[in-house]
């Protein structure tokens, strides 16, 4: 091995980047994306080895485990890995864009910790003890003691409640970011800034003759608007979680709760309310600010029909409020009229917030013509077309007489979940990642763009070829969370489990892209105690 | 009646479609962003022809579905139709309880499964031997749970639990227990 490139590996490509000279907030942020990076890495192994015991139920694991991981896996990739990489950007770009300090490094840093640490511990009990009642939990399955250790789930709940209350200080922490007021700073006037942040003031420019300039910049909205639902959806699951925990405790004392004491029905409302406002809210809105933050920032350019953009994450956080029911179409129990409205008309309308981000999105890129093919602007126009792909995916499946034959098939776990996961939030992240890189390293070079290449090329065909096949497995009966033994779906199978051999491939070229960028000594310095002692975002020089 | 096959075939075309048209629209469109050419924007009237189309799209979809897909009309409406026959299974401790007779049905009747949950939540789902499916519903503890359905096809067909009830609910099927005949 020569010199040079024993020398890049330990300390980066050219030795430009230094970790001593990163503010405490640049290393905060490149420590919740590294720990966001390793638990993608944990949910894409977990994913092909699932994809394996799919074609051939391998002897290493049994149907126990393998649910476990089921269980683990989405929970992984949701909390550890995409909230922490998200978590971590918006607590960097929300002071970035309103250019005043954060609020709280100190809070930033528990909910650095509490999300790293619950998930592993969410993860360790479910690979110890094969708790596994799924991320959706139907009732009375989390609670059924007959199939799983209720110490065990005890653990798998605390895990979550960990991951929890460090969502709630990320809640806490923006929104007093965006309203209060610095030291030595004039007073903010913090219920304007909360009502120009939640978008109010933003819907009523489009019928003032006279616009009124806005206080919050486009995606601190959008961040603020996201964040409403994360705080709705943490306050689902903890309460969820404890009411869960009381029927753990009791067993664990020796006293068998009964389980008819909740409505099935009603848990499953709720529950699904919940978890829609990420699935359908959170996430949607995060990604359309994404997309508008960067078009912005890569063209240069003002974006195009910015009221109705801010009107429209309005729209979709009431919609987000109000679609749950769209999961429940093929249960019998529930009211014609909440699948009618809520189900099917109510979500129609993703359709339209989404198609008017992607429109508006494509428009302000194509206002400055001629761009540069950089990586941001290559995996942004990938998140666009993977939700492009996603979407109507959604939409299709969330009709009374397409979902009585696709529900909870690959169908809904491939084309939608998966490209909507994989291609258009995880490649919206990339371009943020690869936007915000020099800025948060202080200018340090990429090792090679080859490899830049290859995880973009990767990542886009093996995301979409995944969910393609999975989805064309779906189409010919292939449920999901279901174990089929006599290879009934296996070419599906295979030619999936091929495109993930590609997801993985592309997520190891970036990973080496970005050790042999930083170095190891680099990495390793991020989670070393800031030197620095500022609370600027940048180093005085790097302003 | 139309057949779930026919409905799957239809929306195999309009999706695939689709998704070749928008792949194609997004790669044109990173290629053209790249030259040289006019970059004015794009009239405010184009973009809420657009908002427009796209409302239009989503509420037309439903209404097309609900008039040409047999079987959803008859979901919504399944209390004030009387069906030709009534088959009432239970499922209780990862088991199907079929009924003593076995069922055979006419593709010229309507038929109504009633299925009831004594402790988890599980699925019903009907597949045929190919393993593609026919219909499906949740089957939650302490509710009704009924499918009223007629058949488009002869053929024999196979019980599956379509929801995940555990790890011992991997293997609930109950092979060729629906029989339909012309």
């Amino acid at each position: 091995m020569n010199m040079n490139y024993i020398n890049t590996l330990l300390n980066g490509e050219q030795g430009i980047f230094k970790a001593d000279t990163l503010t405490p907030m640049q290393k905060i942020t490149l420590r919740f994306v590294v720990v966001g990076l390793v638990y993608y890495a944990f949910a894409a192994i977990e994913g092909m080895i699932m994809r394996i015991y799919e074609i051939t139920p391998i002897p290493i694991m049994n149907e126990k485990h393998f649910f476990a991981m089921m269980t683990a896996h989405p929970l992984v990739g949701i909390f550890g890995s995409t909230y922490m990489i998200v978590f971590g950007a918006f607590l960097f770009l929300v002071p970035f864009l309103m250019k005043k300090p954060l609020w709280s490094i100190k809070a930033a840093n528990w909910t650095f910790f509490l999300i790293t640490i619950g998930t592993i511990v969410m993860w360790s009990a479910g690979f110890l003890s094969h708790y596994a009642p799924l991320y959706t939990l139907y009732w009375p399955l989390p609670a059924d003691f007959t199939q799983f250790s209720a110490v065990g789930g005890a653990v798998f709940i605390f895990g979550i409640a960990l991951i929890m209350v460090g969502t709630l200080i990320f809640v806490v922490n923006i929104f007093k970011t965006i309203v209060y007021t610095p030291d030595g700073w004039d007073k903010q006037p913090a219920g304007a800034l909360l009502i120009s942040a939640l978008g109010i003031s933003g819907s009523q420019n489009i019928f003032r003759k006279n616009k009124k300039e806005h206080l919050v910049p486009l995606p601190v909205a959008a961040i603020a608007r996201g964040t409403v639902d994360i705080l709705l959806n943490a306050l689902i699951i903890t309460f969820t979680g404890v009411l869960i925990l009381i029927y753990m405790l009791w067993e664990i004392g020796g006293i068998s709760l009964k389980s008819t004491a909740i409505d099935a029905l009603l848990y499953k409302n709720w529950f699904w309310w919940g978890l829609d406002l990420i699935a359908d809210g959170a996430v949607l809105i995060f990604v359309a600010g994404a997309w508008y933050l960067l078009a912005t920032l890569i063209t240069g350019k003002k974006l195009f029909m910015e009221n109705w953009a801010r009107a429209a994450l309005f729209v979709e956080l009431v919609v987000s409020w109000t679609v749950w029911s769209h999961h429940l179409l093929s249960d019998q129990a529930q009211p014609g009229i909440l699948k009618v409205v809520s189900g099917e008309m109510v979500t129609a309308f993703e359709l339209v917030t989404q198609g008017l981000a992607f429109f508006i999105t494509l428009v302000t890129l194509w206002s400055a013509r001629p761009l540069k093919m950089t990586n941001p602007l290559k995996f942004l126009l990938g998140g666009l077309l993977g939700f492009a792909l996603a979407v109507p995916c959604g939409i299709l499946q969330a009709d009374l007489g397409l979902n009585r034959i696709l529900h909870n098939t690959q169908w809904v776990v491939g084309p939608h979940v998966h490209v909507a996961v994989l291609v258009g939030l995880t490649m919206t992240l990339y371009a943020a990642i690869y936007f915000l890189f020099p800025i948060l390293t202080n200018g340090a070079k990429w090792y090679s763009q080859k490899l830049a290449n290859f995880h973009f090329w990767a990542h886009l065909l093996g995301g979409i070829g995944m969910g393609a096949f999975m989805g064309m497995a779906g189409l010919k009966g292939m449920l999901r969370r279901a174990i089929y033994v006599d290879g009934e779906f296996n070419i599906y199978m295979i030619l999936a489990g091929i495109c993930g051999v590609f997801l993985l491939l592309a997520f190891l070229a970036f990973l080496y892209n970005i050790i042999m960028s930083v170095g190891i000594n680099g990495a390793l310095g991020i989670f070393k105690p800031a030197k620095l002692k500022t609370k600027d975002l940048l180093p005085a020089e790097g302003k | 009646m139309a057949d779930s096959n026919d409905v799957l075939n239809g929306l195999i075309v309009v999706y695939t479609t689709y998704s070749i048209l928008i792949i194609s629209l997004v790669a044109w469109f990173s290629y053209r962003i790249t030259r040289q050419g006019r970059g004015g924007l794009v009239k405010p009237s184009i973009f809420y022809t657009w908002v427009i189309m796209l409302a239009v799209l989503g509420v037309t979809l439903h209404l097309f579905t609900y008039n040409t897909i047999p079987w959803s009309p008859m979901d919504l409406n399944r209390a004030d139709i009387k069906p030709d026959k009534v088959f009432e299974i239970t499922v209780s401790n990862h088991q199907f309880q079929l009924p003593a007779e076995k069922m055979i049905i006419k593709t010229s009747e309507k038929v109504l499964f009633k299925v009831t949950s004594t402790d988890l939540t599980y699925g019903f789902g009907l597949f045929r031997p190919d393993h593609t499916m026919v219909l499906q519903m949740q089957v939650l503890p302490g509710h009704i749970n009924d499918i009223l359905w007629q058949f488009g096809e002869p053929g024999i067909y196979s019980i599956r639990s379509t929801e995940y009830s555990g790890p011992k609910g991997a293997y609930m099927v109950v092979k060729d227990a629906v029989e339909v005949t012309e």
